[in-house]
């Protein structure tokens, strides 16, 4: 069971309150696949990804960098049941989408230098954790139900 | 995993830019690290890890220096690095998964002191030298 301090949740929802979920989970969908090239693989029918600039500008990889922002809302507002939260869409990443879970951590740690890039020094340290620890869960929330 | 011109330009301009503040960066991202993952304090049971420590400023000065001499050899990072690279393997044997850990925290420290720096391709070309320095520090391992 985890738990979450009064002050984690303070630095989380307070972070969350002023983030763009269209324009940071663009931002962090389309670093991925420019930081982890190989990332691409499970985005073949995205059209043109054939370097920085046609990845950031991709409407494919904006609207979908969107999606799984929102779906990180989500556990946001359900942090004491982040493995219910994701329980079919941890299925759907092992039967249909073949995601290695890897790929989530790769995913968290990207959120968290795009969140720290946006906030500059409010990005202290102890919000850092606090959102590596975030990304960390909802990483093994994603792969719990993988067979 | 190789560095390209581009990769290595890249590197060399952000290092440039920090210039003589890398001591700080290196503080800062060694803070980091202790507070996001602290098994990495089982390496300093000797060190006052709390804040401001000096000892911390110390060690992050010792590190961002080592980066930046690897940086001035970027075309050679086993030879500039090797002495660390004996270092780690025979003394300090710091498992091979923390400078992973460390290199985010630096990737963290360069985007809140100076988010204009790290575009994508520099953030990939940031994260590709770290890899890459980390690599060369635990080559001899085994």
């Amino acid at each position: 069971m985890v738990h979450w301090s009064a002050e984690e949740k303070q630095l989380i929802s307070s972070v969350w309150a002023k983030v763009s979920v269209e324009e940071c989970g663009a931002e962090a969908l389309a670093r991925l696949l420019i930081v982890y090239p190989w990332t691409q693989r499970f985005f073949s029918d995205f059209g043109n990804l054939s370097s920085p600039t046609a990845i950031i500008g991709n409407p494919k990889v904006r609207a979908h960098g969107k999606k799984v922002l929102t779906s990180f809302g989500e556990a946001i507002k359900n942090l004491d049941n982040l493995k219910g939260t994701y329980s079919k869409l941890s299925e759907l990443h092992c039967d249909k989408l073949h995601v290695d879970p890897e790929n989530f951590r790769l995913l968290g740690d990207i959120l968290v230098i795009v969140l720290a890039a946006h906030f500059t020094k409010d990005f202290t340290p102890a919000c850092q954790a606090t959102w590596q620890k975030l990304v960390g869960l909802v990483a093994h929330a994603l792969a719990r139900k993988y067979h | 995993m190789v560095l390209s011109a581009a990769d290595k330009s890249n590197v060399k301009a952000v290092f440039a830019k920090i210039g003589g503040q890398a001591d700080e960066f290196g503080a800062d991202a060694l803070e980091r690290m202790f507070i996001t993952y602290p098994t990495t304090k089982t390496y300093f049971p000797h060190f006052d890890l709390g804040k401001g420590s000096a000892q911390v400023k110390g060690h992050g000065k010792k590190v961002a220096g080592a980066l930046v001499e690897a940086v001035n050899h970027i075309d050679d990072l086993a030879g500039a690095l090797s002495k660390l690279s004996d270092l780690h393997a025979q003394k300090l044997r710091v498992d091979p998964v923390n400078f992973k850990l460390l290199g985010q925290c630096f990737l963290v420290s360069v985007a809140t002191r100076n988010p204009g720096l790290l575009t994508p391709e520099v953030h990939a070309s940031l994260d590709k030298f770290l890899c890459a320095v980390g690599t060369v520090l635990t080559a001899k391992y085994r």
